[in-house]
């Protein structure tokens, strides 16, 4: 039988706000983004040394998957293996590209770094993720133009039906320019999670998404 | 479920613009790789395997203006073309989805604009779908040197479990001063052409190159010419960002997936083979505690170099040639074994039978991929 999965849990980090389950946990008033995520890294006491290596779509990607899976315990429930991370945006890298670029401009100062060129491929955040949380499950990254509520849940319900996952996390992390926004559903077998929550299908996160 | 089987496909790398032309100079033992002197690339010069600009405006010609498009749309449009036009299925309704693999897309633009619409992936992709009258809205696959393989993954997956009939999948990367500027400042560059699980290598080449290959639903029973896929995996490392694991768990997680779903032995491996070496270290090692340290494996890295978001999608294709056409291809660089677990490196290419083969491959951000190509 198909085990429908549900969706367990969600984060938002966009518009000056860090929203959890429909929650909103911190807001700042104004600000760069990286005052924005320095803030939040302080407010909700992470501590990851790791964290002031990543280039921005790491950083925010890293902050909403550690909020939204703080004291979900699911390492308890399912073994990283089970566990996928599956990620979307518009803009690739584009925002470390433009970074690397700056570093090979001109000749008379040619200093390209690896420190900053790992990040010029969207899918690392993937990689930091899975790191932080030891995730070894299916991983793959997705560019389109906007956000697809039915391709998503289109795609990750079949990795669920083949029991490629167990559990997955998954969503929007995007940065571009001065814009940015990141959404991040958990999504879990309805197996042993409460009832009451809901399905994991287009109409729910496209509604979860819009609601800013 | 339904079986998922290859219809056509195309590579081009400066060994050919089609698949029997790379093979035939594989067989004659040609490599793309040489000695690339272009201040537009590096300041100083360099190995890799690079198209001919030339001779892809002269063949882009016949299908449109060279001028009007980038480097990269023209390989990927150029082999797009010659992969659709071979097959007699209709590819425009809505059963059909496009993908592209790709790392970088039209990187090379970002030099004069950093905000040109062409540097956003979904964008090509948009291009080259509204060039062929694909009907839905193409994906983009960006999963660093896995993307290709994950392409076919996916794809297949989407055709298995009925969401559409056909997939046509475009690997395509170019190589610029970005890709060139970034490799180097890692220092996983060779110092000559690259010599993938030899003793002496050093460090990959980078290559470019554009693969298609259309994936079909197929009815039961699949003609016997039929080569098909299997479920494929792709697993984490959960380990480094840049450096392969030690260990090489994510790459015997997303190959032991692989093998539970079939019976019978492994005919052929075509690994990642960069030649840098952690990842030859690392594959080796994952191979041997897969128990597949005694089954031929090769890497086609010598012939193209790495073509990055194109790799998995060239190297498949050559792979399913290899089954087609019952050959075993050379691992072109490769001289004296140099990975501490065994492996049976294919050292000259020769004829043997094969009926099927695992492909394999890893990359940047710790990812992993593993996928089964076989004759039914």
């Amino acid at each position: 039988m198909k085990k429908t999965p549900v969706i367990s849990g969600y984060c938002s980090i966009r518009s000056g706000k860090v929203v959890v389950d429909g929650k909103v946990l911190f807001e700042a008033s104004s600000g760069s983004f990286s005052d924005f995520v320095a803030a939040i890294y302080r407010q909700f006491t992470i501590s990851y040394p790791k964290f002031h290596k990543m280039d921005n779509l790491g950083k925010l990607g890293f902050l909403t998957a550690e909020l939204l899976l703080k004291e979900r315990k699911i390492s308890e429930r399912y073994s990283g293996d089970q566990t996928g991370v599956i990620l979307m945006n518009s803009a690739s890298s584009l925002d470390t590209d433009r970074r690397h670029q700056e570093t090979i401009k001109n000749r008379g100062e040619y200093f390209p770094s690896p420190a900053v060129f790992v990040y010029t491929l969207p899918n690392v955040l993937i990689g930091e993720i899975c790191i932080r949380h030891k995730f070894s499950g299916e991983g793959n990254f997705f560019v389109m133009e906007k956000f697809n509520p039915s391709f998503t849940t289109n795609y990750i319900s079949q990795l669920f039906y083949s029991n490629i996952v167990e559990c997955c996390i998954t969503g929007w992390v995007e940065i571009d320019g001065s814009n940015f926004e990141s959404v991040l559903f958990l999504v879990e077998n309805n197996e042993g999670t409460e009832t009451g929550i809901v399905n994991f299908e287009a109409a729910a996160i496209e509604s979860i998404y819009n609601t800013k | 479920m339904r079986n998922v089987c290859i219809h056509a496909d195309n590579i081009i790398t400066p060994l050919g613009f089609t698949t029997s032309e790379n093979a035939a100079a594989m067989l004659e033992g040609k490599s793309g790789i040489r000695l690339i002197t272009d201040d537009k690339i590096s300041p100083l010069p360099f190995y890799a395997s690079l198209i001919d600009t030339e001779s892809l405006d002269k063949r882009f010609s016949a299908v449109g203006e060279p001028g009007k498009y980038s480097r990269f749309e023209k390989m990927a449009i150029l082999s797009i073309k010659e992969t659709v036009d071979s097959t007699l299925i209709d590819l425009t309704g809505s059963r059909t989805l496009f993908i592209l693999s790709t790392t970088k897309g039209n990187i090379d633009l970002l030099e004069n604009k950093s905000t040109d619409k062409r540097l956003y992936l979904w964008n090509t992709a948009r291009l080259l779908q509204s060039r062929f009258n694909f009907m839905n809205e193409p994906l983009v696959i960006s999963d660093a040197c896995i993307s290709g393989v994950q392409a076919i993954i996916t794809g297949a997956r989407l055709i298995r479990a009925g969401i559409y009939d056909n997939c046509v999948i475009n690997g395509t990367d170019i190589i610029s001063e970005f890709v060139l500027s970034g490799f180097n400042s890692f220092k996983s560059l060779s110092t000559g052409p690259c010599r993938p699980f030899d003793k002496t290598r050093d460090g990959l080449s980078l290559g470019e190159g554009s693969g298609t290959i259309i994936l079909s639903s197929c009815p039961e029973p699949a003609g016997n010419d039929k080569i098909l896929v299997s479920d494929g995996f792709s697993s984490n490392d959960a380990n480094h960002i840049s450096g392969p694991s030690r260990t090489g768990e994510g790459l015997l997680i997303a190959i032991s997936r692989v093998l539970q779903k079939i019976s019978g032995p492994i005919d052929f491996i075509s690994a990642h083979g960069t030649a840098t070496p952690y990842n030859d270290e690392m594959e080796s090692v994952a191979l041997s505690r897969a128990g597949l340290q005694d089954v031929p494996v090769n890497s086609f890295k010598g012939y193209w170099g790495h073509t990055l978001g194109a790799a998995g999608v060239i190297e498949s294709i050559m792979s399913i040639y290899s089954i087609r056409n019952d050959i075993l291809f050379n691992t072109l660089g490769f001289n004296e074994p140099g990975v501490t677990n065994p492996l049976n490196i294919v050292n000259v290419s020769a004829k043997k039978r094969i009926n099927n083969c695992l492909k394999m491959a890893s990359g940047f951000g710790g990812c992993n991929a593993a996928v089964l190509f076989y004759r039914k």
